[in-house]
């Protein structure tokens, strides 16, 4: 099924429309308000001084020169955050702590050591480079297998004196075992998923306004999940909660590198504490991309067992997790390494067992913060290249032998070896419609033409099963807060309506898909329908937006809060047409009595009755609230083919075509959905080819400005090709399962695999993602091929 | 991200800005399309006491051919010489050079004077001035005088001019016919500096080669010359076996530095590789192609 | 110290007095209250902070505001007139060319002064034009759709005068 499901009309844009985003105007415009363009009266400025060490102790702090600039009114150390209350130290989401500013050692390059607080930028900027620090530097950690010898602690904070954090199972270990031993064929492959940093355009800032007459303090901030945020600084902080006011305004982007709470943040509260004043910080491209929460780090070994019928049976995993300095990962809390058990894929295998430790460095905390549903890139990578090389290993076609080995669409829900209960798939639909796009035969033949002449194509599939949604109350929480997601909706007396939500849209569409599921229930034209979030406040709490959880769980929350509006809409117009609810029938926006489609009511003239003319008895007014407890999460899934051509001088990989046939469900908006795909895509790319964070051996980071970390432009990024089969969630009142990060973590192995299908019949079966060109260049003289 | 202070001077001849430059010496540094320099001093890895705002002298940014050269005023703009129909039909090789500097937006303000002086042998204009034995004209308080590219650069980040000198015109001598350049850069992506990159010109008589000049950027401490690749071609036919002797004397003549563009061999072997498609492509363009 | 200068921007003239190291984004962003031109990286890469300076399109950030004295500037606060968005907007708009929208004054202001000297371009030379303007959210795609939109719009109004 691929045709997109429309029941409303163009003037009502329920589900379904290309609707054009209503958030849009002001963007365009550059009427945006982001959290740089806040400004109070009488705010300051803070700058942040950082370490120039991986690990250093810190012997002295002279701060005099620095207050001695004009302009210059406060700086802060981890000693002033200590005396006021052991602020030196926060809570991490994932219950490790955090240093927020130091009193005896740094941890990280570019740890944050002291703020200065200025009347301008200028100033504050002039402050920093007077502070002085005096450092005596450690010998640092970087390569986890070192740190596991425990020889340099990262932590000698913790009790137990050991960089080893925590070790996390899933599977059975014993069948896994027993499957392993009676294989036909076994194959292993280590493979190492580098550090990468989401930069999204926008930085990470906060201006924070402490009002010391109201004891009250509003914070502007870069965040995803403003009202989990609210409660940790509640509790860190010991302000009363109702006295805090978190503002989400428009963020340029964030893709999970606004959910952890930096230092800065910290600091930024405690300068506007201390000062009385408001305090903005914005942080600098290169502190962002040296200091902030980073992702992916995993050193994977994994082993893939199959029968004698080339049918998967078997899957073991064993990596290793480098979180840097603190586990800061925003994980659900009884997951440390996130949904990686997920790794199984779309496979339809017998048992599996995965183990993971994780690992103190010195090197900044983290590390799940790039658009990858907790951990499901690295799983997705890992199995997709496990299969790619079973395949290429047993002579069988890539995709013939996916499609043998997928889950049958009848298997479903599919209880996987790792224990997840997948809603919905039809992997065999997706697979068939991409080489139906690419022409995948076509292709193989000229890959065969070319590879006689000596020249390298290639062509790799990746078939992903994503998991999103977190996540049901018996499962999920993150810091004790359950991930329910929530939604509000009232209806004014001239049948318009306004919606607040617990989420926090980056850039994804809210302001146009929550209104187009409202329209989609009750009829209201969409354009009529206010949506807001981001203050908590006004907002009901949620979780926040990432790990693409909007749609299963505050969608659903929308949809569900809608239908207990349309409960007491029927009873409205039940009064109304004096008739009674069972002989009402539900139209796109209006009840008539059946039989008699002129005697109607539309939602507007319910809406009005709501307020002046409902029926004895009942509350007046029109409105629900709904928070949201997924039964489970939902599965979207794709395949993806790419095709690459490599220049046998240079090492070069150039993407020639990239079809990505997605599957989210039931659709909101198409146009919508087709942008969160071309973006994943490109987030893809990104890691594939071009991103990695490069350390050396001290720690320090040599990759930490744009020049070096490369994001690819357009014109390193190709036509992407995209194409869709509709499989709905069972579960979920709209069907809908969410689409924001499948094309990130969809996306790496089509690429990886493609390479290494050009090159495997020089004898390569793996190649380590960002594929640069002088990974391919060696491989392509190792086995003998020139220009 | 913030500069630290200086004191600023917007001149509007040249002569105001030597008189400048004479005053306050190795304090002051002179800012034309900015794009080097205010990067350097956002980082405040450039600290000057002094800026000397160029870009408001006039008569420095044209592009005309002249007395058998092409004269570029040292304040042209890399976008202009991008667009320059001129350069784009008789100097192919300073047309590829040009679209590749940097971006679309960098290449609005920066200027080809500027790309020289920098002396940074990881920006383009060198090699390809190098190869077209280009020269350099300077003014500074005793008068003006000529510097043949040979001799212009001196060091990383050190260029040949004194304290008290600024560029004022780049001249090229116009290439006889049969003659043809071209530039292979390669780069990470778009924007990027090169991981290597070549200049080739050369002319030839029939399918010998009579002169050629190789210029390579970003793989030695200072643009360079790859003479013992020149001299693999000159006096040759034209073949496989001279294009690839001058790649693999490119190679071997070049000295890059390892850096997260790549190692040292893999730079010495792209070098190989690019010197070899800027010769073909510089001999198809001789031959009219 | 102060420095006067004087300088118009979206057809406004502003007289003030700044420091010499003050950039051209601060000027707008602060002083001028302009915040429509964003900040994105430091290094001269990313394109948010582009505006329109004498008709060339150029990263406000690496320019000093002294060196706007006397010159004309046009940021994305000036490119809708008499409340009417420009075509290049609405291609933005009709083809989902933004999504957080942190990039697109950048990406607007590059394709107009592009769109001014190439009227008529390929899908190639689009990329090539926007190839400073970095995005995270849209993968490109809808951004050249729209640009195409906007030069086909712009070309039938030309067509039409």
């Amino acid at each position: 099924m691929t045709e997109v499901r429309v029941t409303t009309p163009p003037e009502i844009s329920g589900m379904g429309h290309r609707m054009k985003r209503k958030e849009d105007p002001r963007f365009l415009q550059g009427a945006g308000n982001y959290v740089d363009d806040v400004k109070l009266p009488g705010m300051l400025y803070l700058d942040i001084v950082r370490s120039p060490y991986a690990h250093a102790k810190i012997l002295n702090i002279d701060t005099s020169q620095a207050l001695a600039v004009p302009g210059v009114v406060a700086v802060i150390t981890g000693k002033d955050l200590e005396a006021a209350g052991n602020l030196h130290w926060m809570p991490t989401l994932m219950s490790d702590t955090q240093m927020v500013l130091p009193t005896e050692k740094v941890v990280y390059y570019a740890q944050e050591v002291a703020a200065v607080v200025a009347t301008d930028r200028y100033a504050a900027a002039d402050g920093v480079e007077l502070v002085e620090v005096a450092y005596e530097p450690l010998p640092a950690v970087v390569d986890p297998h070192e740190a596991l010898k425990d020889e340099v602690i990262v932590r000698d904070d913790k009790e137990k004196k050991t960089n080893h954090i925590w070790h996390w199972e899933a599977g059975d270990q014993q069948a896994t075992d027993q499957v392993f031993a009676e294989a036909a064929h076994v194959i292993k492959q280590s493979m190492y998923i580098p550090r990468i940093h989401v930069s999204s355009i926008e930085t990470c800032g906060m201006v924070a306004h402490w009002d010391k007459i109201k004891e009250h303090l509003t914070v502007y901030m870069t965040s995803q999940a403003p009202h989990a945020h609210r409660t940790v600084f509640a509790l860190v902080s010991g302000l009363p909660e109702q006295k805090i006011r978190v503002i989400s305004p428009d963020i340029g982007g964030g893709f999970g590198g606004k959910v952890p709470v930096y230092p800065g943040y910290v600091c930024t509260i405690v300068a506007s504490l201390v000062t009385g004043k408001p305090v903005k910080w914005m942080e600098d491209r290169s502190e962002n991309l040296q200091a902030d929460s980073f992702a992916r780090d995993y050193h994977i070994e994994a082993e893939m067992a199959a029968d004698a019928d080339g049918k998967i049976t078997g899957l073991r995993v064993k990596t290793v997790a480098d979180h840097g300095a603190a586990d800061a990962a925003a994980n659900p809390s009884k997951f440390p390494a996130g949904l990686y058990s997920v790794v199984t894929g779309s496979y339809d295998l017998q048992a599996a067992h995965v183990a993971v430790d994780g690992v103190y460095t010195n090197k900044p905390p983290g590390g799940i913060a790039y658009r990858c549903s907790f951990r499901v890139t690295e799983a997705v990578h890992l199995i997709e290249r496990m299969a790619d090389i079973m395949a290429h290993d047993l002579g069988e076609d890539p995709a013939d032998f996916r499609m043998k080995n997928f889950i049958k669409p009848e298997q479903f829900p599919y209880q996987s070896p790792t224990g997840w209960t997948y809603d919905s798939g039809n992997y065999h639909g997706a697979l068939e419609l991409a080489m139906e796009m690419v022409d995948y035969e076509g292709l193989r033949r000229e890959q065969a033409e070319k590879r006689a002449r000596g020249e390298l194509m290639g062509i790799g599939i990746s078939s992903f099963t994503e998991i999103v949604g977190a996540g049901p109350s018996h499962t999920f929480d993150i810091l004790g807060l359950k991930m329910f997601d929530s939604c509000e909706i009232r209806i004014h007396p001239t049948g318009k309506a306004i919606a607040r939500f617990g989420t926090k849209s980056q850039g994804q569409g809210h302001e146009t898909t929550y209104a187009q599921i409202i329209a989609e229930e009750l009829g209201i034209p969409a354009g009529d329908i206010q949506i807001e979030e981001g203050d908590t406040d006004t907002a009901p709490y949620g979780l926040g937006t990432y790990a693409s959880r909007s749609t299963p769980v505050a969608g659903a929350a929308t949809a569900i809060a809608s239908r207990k509006i349309l409960d007491k809409a029927k009873k409205i117009a039940a009064h109304l047409l004096e008739a009674s609810e069972e002989d009402l029938v539900w139209d796109v926006n209006k009840f008539h009595v059946k039989g008699s489609p002129d005697q109607f009511k539309t939602i507007q003239d319910i809406a009005f009755a709501a307020y002046t003319n409902h029926p004895p008895g009942m509350e007046a007014g029109l409105e629900a609230v709904n928070y949201y407890d997924p039964p489970n999460l939902t599965f979207p899934f794709g395949s993806y083919i790419c095709v690459v051509d490599i220049d046998k001088g240079t090492g070069e990989v150039h993407v020639r075509r990239f079809v990505a046939v997605d599957d989210c469900g039931n659709i909101i908006n198409p146009l919508i959905v087709e942008g969160q795909i071309h973006g994943g895509l490109t987030m893809g790319l990104a890691p594939a080819l071009y991103e990695e964070i490069v350390y050396d051996e001290n720690g320090q980071n040599l990759s930490g400005t744009f020049m070096d970390y490369l994001l690819p432009t357009a014109v390193e990024t190709p036509k992407w090709e995209v194409g869709k089969t509709i499989t709905p969630s069972p579960h979920h009142p709209l069907g809908a399962k969410g689409i924001g990060e499948s094309a990130t973590v969809g996306a790496p192995p089509a690429i990886a695999n493609a390479v290494v299908d050009a090159l495997w019949h020089l004898g390569v079966r793996h190649v380590d993602i960002p594929i640069t060109p002088e990974k391919v260049w060696k491989l392509l003289r190792e086995h003998g091929v020139d220009e | 991200m913030i500069p630290g202070k200086f004191e600023y001077f917007a001149p509007q001849t040249l002569d105001e800005a030597v008189n400048l430059l004479s005053e306050h010496g190795y304090g002051a540094k002179i800012l034309a399309g900015g794009q080097s320099l205010i990067p350097a001093m956002r980082f405040r890895l450039a600290v000057p006491e002094i800026v000397i705002d160029i870009n408001r002298i006039g008569g420095l940014s044209a592009i005309t051919e002249s007395d058998g050269h092409l004269v570029i005023g040292a304040l042209t703009r890399e976008a202009d010489v991008d667009e320059s129909n001129l350069v784009r039909q008789k100097y192919p090789l300073l047309a590829d050079t040009a679209r590749v500097i940097a971006d679309p937006l960098v290449r609005n303000l920066a200027t080809v004077g500027g790309n020289l002086a920098h002396a940074d042998p990881a920006n383009d204009h060198p090699a390809t001035m190098l190869a077209y034995g280009a020269e350099v004209v300077a003014v500074g308080p005793n008068g003006e005088r000529t510097i043949s590219i040979d001799d212009f650069f001196v060091d990383l980040f050190e260029n040949s001019l004194a304290d008290d000198e600024i560029l004022r015109e780049i001249r090229i001598p116009t290439p006889p016919a049969d003659s043809g350049g071209a530039y292979v850069k390669m780069e990470r992506k778009v924007g990027d500096f090169a991981t290597a990159a070549v200049a080739v010109q050369l002319t030839v008589d029939g399918d010998t080669c009579t002169s050629a000049r190789i210029g390579l950027t970003n793989v030695a401490p200072t643009p360079m010359r790859a003479m013992n690749a020149e001299a693999a071609l000159i006096g040759q036919v034209l073949g496989d076996d001279a294009i690839r002797a001058a790649g693999v004397a490119a190679a071997a003549e070049c000295d890059p530095s390892p850096d997260l563009r790549g190692s040292v061999e893999y730079k010495r072997d792209l070098v190989r590789i690019i010197t070899m498609r800027a010769i073909r492509q510089a001999l198809q363009r001789a031959k009219g192609g | 110290m102060a420095y006067p200068i004087t300088l118009t921007v979206n057809g406004e003239t502003h007289s003030v007095e700044v420091e010499p190291r003050l950039l051209l984004v601060h000027l707008i962003r602060e002083q001028l209250n302009l915040t429509g031109t964003h900040i994105g990286c430091d290094t001269t890469s990313c394109g948010a902070c582009t505006v329109i300076m004498d008709g060339r399109a150029v990263k406000s950030c690496t320019i000093f505001a002294v060196q706007a004295n006397g010159r004309s500037v046009e940021t994305i606060e000036g490119v809708a007139q008499n409340g009417q968005l420009h075509p290049i907007q609405e291609g933005f708009w009709e083809k989902h060319g933004l999504q957080c929208g942190y990039c697109t004054p950048g990406m607007i202001m590059t394709t107009k002064a592009f769109l001014a000297k190439n009227p008529d371009p390929t899908e190639e030379e689009i990329r090539w034009a926007i190839s400073g303007n970095l995005c995270r959210c849209t993968g490109y795609v809808k951004i050249v759709e729209a640009i195409q939109y906007a030069a086909d719009k712009m070309g039938a109004e030309e067509a039409t005068v």
